[in-house]
């Protein structure tokens, strides 16, 4: 009894104290766990345990390639970088849990000054707010979910709730989904499609995209024949496969990633003898995708929207990272490593506009600096934050599979 | 595609389907039956018996062996053959090991806790089929990405067997799976009720102690149990890979869930009960899939599920039995 009451009593005497002393100098307080540090810490949150960490070590990679090109430093303060894995073997694939964690490691850390996260738009849902209340600027290299930043496409409460603060910490620097479903469905009608299945894996991301793509579809006078959530777990997608047949779909978009078993549903639609087309969104522009459905289900049956073009295309500075990369890594970057390098790249060139003016580099000033920028001249062209904290960039490619490769096959601005 | 043509179809796959879940849930129901434990590794055991069979057909050379010039079709079903054998004895011989090691000792432990242990065997057999996964093999895309799925060769030829112009498809893997299951359950069957060890299981299921006085071996039988069991869940796996095309680290998840209830709504320790429980919920799935949608497969599954618990809660073909979990 004495001994769990001595034990609460230090509890509350550890958990007042820094409140003790932050009451009584707030400024030097601030100042001595922000600006006087001697490090500036960035994360990244993006899965690594599961099928889509080779696209995660591709973006960390063109990260740590940002931070390598200013020298691994602003002015005296060193750069620490941080790769965080927001996913779980349970799930191969992100996980709620782990996401939220790594929000309050990040909040709980007075060195971390920008988060750079994440891959999955469902997971961005469990960071936002966390950080956006705690002032922390977030960049995301691959969320493409509209809702995450503009009114009218996900629930009635998006954006706002993401926003507790009432300021806007999110930045992104991908293309968002509004205009990757869109340019999908055109692109089945250009293919002289008619009748189209909608699918989706009932994902932030993956229903997000798959509901615009149907509204597109159905505005510019494709027949929509069916709409279904798969389970992305199941073993086969047989038996759906011929419902769609039944049904005479000559187009299947897919609302998923290699993740959620884009791989299988490819396999399954020729083995169940469907003749449709496939189409699906960026979540599955990655080696993991060709590997997991294989060649003889995906040549010239399968066509993947990406917001951007394919890496070996990219021109100007997007060609010098092109080569830098192959040069320090010796492989081909998967599509969102630009994005990764990208999301680095702006943040970095905030904290050094902070530094060439004097200002005190912290989570506030990064965060507000951030958010300024314009006409920013990057690997992906010139391009600036609007408003909603969106890349003002909206190149889209349709690209497919051929000798087990992507290849564009369209672009559009 | 005719109303007929579909439900046809429907039950081809739900037929092939269900019978590698049944497979699986000969397995958990043949443990359960003995030892009282839900094996909840049993699914992992089978995931690395995928892992196996992907290892062995790189090593071949899947290229060389599938080339249709270079050999006939025998030797694909001798190749599938030889992949279910020696699937199914690394995982029977996987299965009796873990029992030896981690269960045995746990034997007269809180039946808890041996359901714990499991959960734990679980999770390290996960973690080895994520190792495995990143193998620099060309049949594992070079060991690259550990975790992504992998595709599997096709072993047996894919062509439609009623012709590429009919709307049914039957392929030579649904025929494989009828051929290889279907003996496999026979032979479990005849085994267990005809066989000096086959009795001493039913003697030990019924009462282990009697069992003991009687003068069987019931550690001797244990083993056997945990060694036919995982032999059938290797077997199943290689069906399952050569079926579905992919492999990944996460399959034994779905099917030892998918596989757990076939022998809870067979009525679990009773073998007939596991394969009529896989073939049912193969075919619920297949019929949810077509006649009502996807994404309330799961739901349709489980709802059905427990509607038999509530009207016959020991399951289709379960005995009234001592003291359950």
């Amino acid at each position: 009894m004495l001994t769990r009451r001595s034990l609460s009593v230090l509890a509350l005497a550890a958990l007042l104290s820094p409140a003790a002393a932050l009451g009584q100098s707030p400024n030097g307080a601030n100042r001595s766990a922000q600006d006087s540090q001697d490090i500036i810490k960035i994360v990244s949150s993006l899965p690594r345990t599961g099928s889509a960490n080779a696209q995660t070590t591709s973006m960390v990679n063109g990260i740590k390639m940002a931070i390598a090109e200013v020298g691994g430093a602003i002015g005296s303060r060193k750069i620490v970088y941080e790769d965080w894995d927001d996913a779980s073997p349970q799930r191969g694939n992100w996980d709620p849990a782990i996401e939220a964690q790594n929000a309050d490691k990040a909040i709980g850390d007075p060195t971390v000054l920008a988060y750079i996260g994440t891959y999955n738009s469902g997971a961005a849902k469990i960071s936002m707010p966390k950080l956006n209340a705690a002032g922390i600027v977030m960049v995301s290299p691959a969320n493409t979910a509209p809702g995450l930043t503009k009114e009218g496409f996900g629930e009635a409460n998006e954006p706002a709730v993401y926003r507790p603060s009432g300021r806007i910490n999110y930045f992104r620097v991908v293309p968002t989904d509004d205009v990757q479903g869109a340019v999908a469905a055109d692109f089945a009608k250009e293919l002289g499609k008619k009748k189209v299945f909608v699918l989706n894996d009932r994902e932030v991301y993956g229903k997000g995209v798959a509901t615009i793509f149907e509204k597109r579809a159905r505005e510019i006078g494709l027949e929509v024949v069916g709409v279904d959530g798969i389970d992305p777990k199941a073993s086969n997608y047989k038996s759906l496969v011929t419902k769609m047949k039944q049904a005479g779909a000559d187009v299947v978009y897919f609302g998923g990633t290699t993740q959620t078993n884009a791989g299988q549903l490819a396999k399954d639609i020729v083995a169940g003898g469907l003749r449709a087309t496939l189409i699906v969104p960026d979540g599955c522009y990655e080696k993991a995708f060709i590997e997991a459905a294989g060649n003889r289900a995906l040549e010239g049956r399968v066509y993947i929207t990406f917001g951007g073009v394919d890496p070996e295309k990219l021109e100007g500075k997007g060609k010098e990272f092109y080569e830098n990369y192959m040069k320090a890594y010796g492989d081909k970057p998967e599509g969102y490593a630009v994005y990764g390098y990208e999301a680095a790249k702006v943040v970095i060139a905030a904290m050094q506009r902070l530094y060439e003016a004097g200002t005190p580099i912290t989570r506030a000033t990064v965060l507000e600096e951030v958010g300024r920028t314009k006409d920013f001249s990057g690997a992906l062209g010139t391009w600036s934050f609007d408003a909603n904290g969106d890349t003002t960039n909206r190149t889209f490619s349709v690209n497919t599979v051929k000798d087990g490769e992507f290849t564009t096959v369209k672009v559009v601005n | 595609m005719t109303e007929s043509e579909v439900f046809l179809q429907q039950v081809i796959y739900g037929l092939s389907n269900g019978m590698i879940i049944a497979l699986v849930a000969l397995g958990y129901t043949m443990v359960y039956g003995i030892v009282e434990l839900i094996n909840f590794a049993h699914g992992d055991v089978f995931t690395l018996g995928g892992f196996l069979a992907l290892t062995i057909v790189g090593a071949l050379g899947a290229a060389a062996i599938l080339d249709p010039n270079a050999a006939g079709e025998s030797s694909h079903w001798l190749l599938l053959f030889g992949l279910v054998v020696g699937a199914g004895l690394f995982c029977g011989v996987l299965n009796m090991t873990i029992d030896k090691v981690v269960y045995k000792p746990l034997r007269r432990a809180p039946k808890l806790t041996q359901l714990v242990a499991a959960i734990g065997v679980s999770f390290i057999l996960v973690n080895i089929a994520l190792f495995w996964g990143g193998v620099p093999m060309e049949s594992f895309g070079g060991g690259n990405a550990a975790a992504a799925p992998k595709d599997f060769p096709e072993i047996l030829e894919g062509s439609n067997l009623l012709g590429e112009e009919s709307n049914v498809v039957l392929r030579l893997e649904d025929i494989a799976i009828f051929a290889i299951t279907i003996p496999l359950m026979v032979g479990l069957t005849l085994f267990v009720k005809k066989s000096r060890l086959g009795r001493g299981m039913r003697a030990t299921a019924q009462n282990p102690v009697a069992a003991k006085l009687m003068g069987i071996d019931t550690d001797r039988v244990i083993s056997a149990t945990f060694l036919i069991g995982g032999f059938l869940g290797g077997a199943a796996s290689v069906m399952w890979s050569v079926y579905n095309n992919t492999i990944s680290f996460q399959m034994g998840f779905r099917a030892g869930m998918d596989a757990f209830t076939a022998a809870v709504l067979g009525g679990i320790g009773s073998l007939p009960g596991a394969m009529l429980g896989g073939i049912l919920i193969g075919l619920i799935r297949a019929m949810s899939d077509q006649y009502i949608e996807t994404r309330w497969t799961n739901v349709v599954v489980f709802g059905v599920l427990i509607l038999i618990l509530v009207f016959r809660p020991s399951g289709l073909l379960g005995l009234k039995q001592r003291e359950k979990v």
